[in-house]
């Protein structure tokens, strides 16, 4: 935990130089007709993350605040977590190439079949129904397209058909 | 009366067929949403608001609101049954709750839970009415000084009434208005922090994809790994017989309930404080005031009736400075905030003069969700025990799954559903690591309040600073800000004398 906090509390410090850095595309300092710059206020909080993550370090070292403790207590939880957040992204990736129902089943299979354990049965049925509930209430009720990406032209016959 | 008339003429838009359905909806979904661990109204409401565009925003704030609502009932169920907090406003349940069902008592319990949050939600309901009109006739004559002043403390109480971390506290709340920089400056019309140039950040980065990311993904990691062993679900049975025996069980606790039902609405109102605490502070007044002290803890109803007055009370006491001042009490009410936001109303006081049908719609609504939540909570208690039951692994699918598509639909951008995962993993390691994530997303949704306020101010002023103490009121809000920063160092330096350098624990 102790080493976790040293890690988040050092990228923190770095999120802020780089913030700082970057306000100063624009004025920081006070001017004539706007009052302050546009880049005053990001760069001024920069400034405050920057001390306040810096002071997280630096008590780090002199009380070693949860330093008993780990960060993920359960070792057999983190394949899992790794997991989720793969399959995550994966599926992100996957949307502008084979569109969010592809992407989306692909990742409902995956998550239930391989992470739940679940049998064919129930996993079928969530893989297959959540998409067709999805279309018909974002497309269909709300008129919000989402992205089919190769499979737009199978598409086709179900607009003419609903809108 | 004027107050009256006009929750008369609210009454008449909220108990409009659509209206009613909605809140009968949104109670149900946020008696489930509040019943799943792992799941609290936070989260509900995170998820559910993409969802709103298909009503109009009037009956949009109802069904968020009545979500929230149901949140606050359904905690109960989970503590009671599995002995875990559904939420962690329902923490101070499982204290009596859980004792109760192993006793057999599961049954009287869920009542005993259900009825005290409908009297802790009808008090505060008759307390928000009261005070809100006067509450925003006064929040009229702010201006720009007195709006920053007021943002400024609604910070600094989330540091000196936050308990959580000082420091840390600190970090987030500064993320959270960096992150709400991002965009195009408001005076100027600038691009700044559009990390290298990319066209998905010339919009700001949107409450919605931080809430959802945070409170959706970052959730799920966490439910992941903090509920891998399944607990047992308590079978619990209702009977009209166990029923009558509830409500006649009551009748000696209307002093806990009335005590609980105040308190809780008076914490809710401030802006770090909300539910969680009022709802402890509310189980130590009831067992401190008790001629049985020593029964709580061991299945006393009174332990289940005190938290469950106080943490709808502060549900409803959270929303009222959300309304007038248009400061959120809250990280729910704060996703509320940022909804009205998005939907095109400003919340704060000019509300009340503008939009006095959607205000009186929005507080007469709560008396209906109130009413309608007692009633589907005790109805569909057998549905909601069966619904205990579904594995978490279907659960987490679902919410992610929910959290893509609800984080793409309301601007159409696959960089929203990125930022989201993004979001959702930041939010789990910070959370892991004691930063608070309350702090982070009212941030977002203050900042650009804040920002303008000072700007203006600023420009009015000429750079001179001095006009945060020469307004009374914006110097009354500063003087408690400067109050309540002090507040922690105070306590560190007394414990410092006391021979304990300890920080505060988080949460």
């Amino acid at each position: 935990m102790l080493a976790a906090d040293r890690l988040i509390a050092l990228a923190l410090m770095a999120f802020s130089v780089f913030v700082m850095w970057y306000a100063q595309r624009l004025p920081v300092g006070w001017e004539a007709e706007t009052g302050p710059g546009a880049g005053a206020f990001p760069f001024w909080l920069g400034l405050g993350m920057l001390a306040a993550s810096g002071a997280i370090l630096a008590r780090s070292f002199v009380t070693r605040p949860h330093s008993g403790e780990t960060f993920i207590p359960d070792a057999d939880a983190i394949p899992q977590i790794l997991g989720v957040v793969g399959l995550l992204l994966g599926a992100i990736a996957l949307i502008p190439l084979l569109g969010a129902y592809i992407a989306l089943m692909l990742f409902l299979l995956a998550y239930l079949r391989l992470m739940g354990g679940h049998g064919w049965l129930l996993t079928g049925i969530l893989t297959l129904t959540t998409p067709v509930f999805l279309f018909f209430f974002f497309e269909v009720t709300l008129k919000i397209l989402l992205p089919k990406g190769v499979t737009e032209p199978l598409f086709y016959p179900l607009y003419a058909m609903f809108f | 009366m004027d107050v009256l008339a006009l929750l008369a003429d609210g009454f008449a838009s909220s108990i409009s067929p659509l209206n009613l359905l909605i809140v009968l909806i949104g109670v149900t979904v946020g008696i489930f949403i509040g019943a799943m661990p792992g799941l609290g109204s936070v989260n509900g409401v995170a998820i559910v608001l993409p969802l709103t565009f298909i009503v109009p925003p009037g009956s949009a704030i109802i069904l968020l609101a009545a979500i929230y609502y149901g949140a606050m009932y359904g905690g109960a169920i989970s503590s009671i049954l599995l002995g875990i907090p559904g939420a962690s406003t329902a923490v101070a349940t499982t204290f009596d709750g859980r004792p109760m069902a192993q006793k057999g008592e599961a049954g009287l319990a869920l009542i005993v839970a259900a009825v005290a949050s409908f009297i802790g939600g009808t008090i505060s309901v008759l307390l928000f009415t009261i005070f809100a009109v006067p509450l925003a006739d006064m929040a009229l004559a702010f201006g720009p000084a007195e709006e920053f002043a007021l943002v400024l403390l609604a910070f600094t109480t989330f540091v000196g009434l936050g308990g959580d971390d000082i420091l840390k506290t600190v970090v987030m709340i500064c993320l959270g208005l960096v992150l709400s920089t991002v965009g195009l400056d408001i005076i100027s019309g600038e691009p700044r922090l559009v990390f290298g140039d990319l066209p998905g950040f010339y919009s700001g980065i949107s409450f919605l994809v931080l809430a959802i990311g945070v409170y959706g993904v970052g959730e799920v990691l966490y439910t992941i790994e903090t509920s891998r062993n399944a607990p047992m679900v308590t079978p619990a049975r209702l009977t009209f017989g166990e029923l009558r025996a509830g409500l006649s069980k009551m009748r000696g606790m209307w002093r806990t309930m009335s005590l609980g039902s105040v308190l809780g609405f008076f914490v809710g109102i401030l802006p770090a404080a909300g539910a969680t605490p009022a709802a402890l502070m509310s189980y130590g007044v009831a067992k401190s005031i008790s001629k049985r002290p020593d029964s709580f803890g061991r299945g006393n109803p009174e332990g289940v009736a005190a938290p469950e007055t106080a943490n709808n009370a502060a549900s409803t006491g959270s929303l009222l400075p959300m309304l007038t001042l248009g400061i959120p009490g809250s990280p729910t009410t704060a996703l509320l905030l940022g909804g009205m936001v998005m939907w095109g109303l400003t919340p704060g006081p000019m509300l009340f003069v503008e939009q006095k049908e959607f205000v009186w719609g929005l507080i007469s609504s709560l008396y209906t969700a109130n009413l309608a939540a007692v009633l589907v909570n005790i109805a569909l208690i057998p549905v909601f025990v069966w619904a205990l039951r579904m594995p978490l692994s279907v659960l987490c699918a679902m919410v992610l799954v929910l959290c893509i598509v609800g984080g793409y639909a309301p601007d159409q951008r696959l960089h929203d559903v990125w930022m989201i995962a993004g979001f959702g993993v930041a939010g789990y390691l910070l959370r892991k690591a004691d930063y608070p994530l309350a702090p982070l997303v009212l941030a977002l949704v203050l900042g650009p309040l804040m920002e303008k306020s000072f700007r203006q101010t600023m420009i009015a002023e000429h750079g001179d600073l001095t006009v945060f103490i020469e307004r009374p009121i914006a110097a009354i809000f500063v003087a408690i800000s400067v109050l309540l920063f002090a507040l922690p160092l105070i306590r560190a330096l007394r414990r410092g004398r006391n021979g304990s350098s300890r920080p505060a624990p988080a949460e």
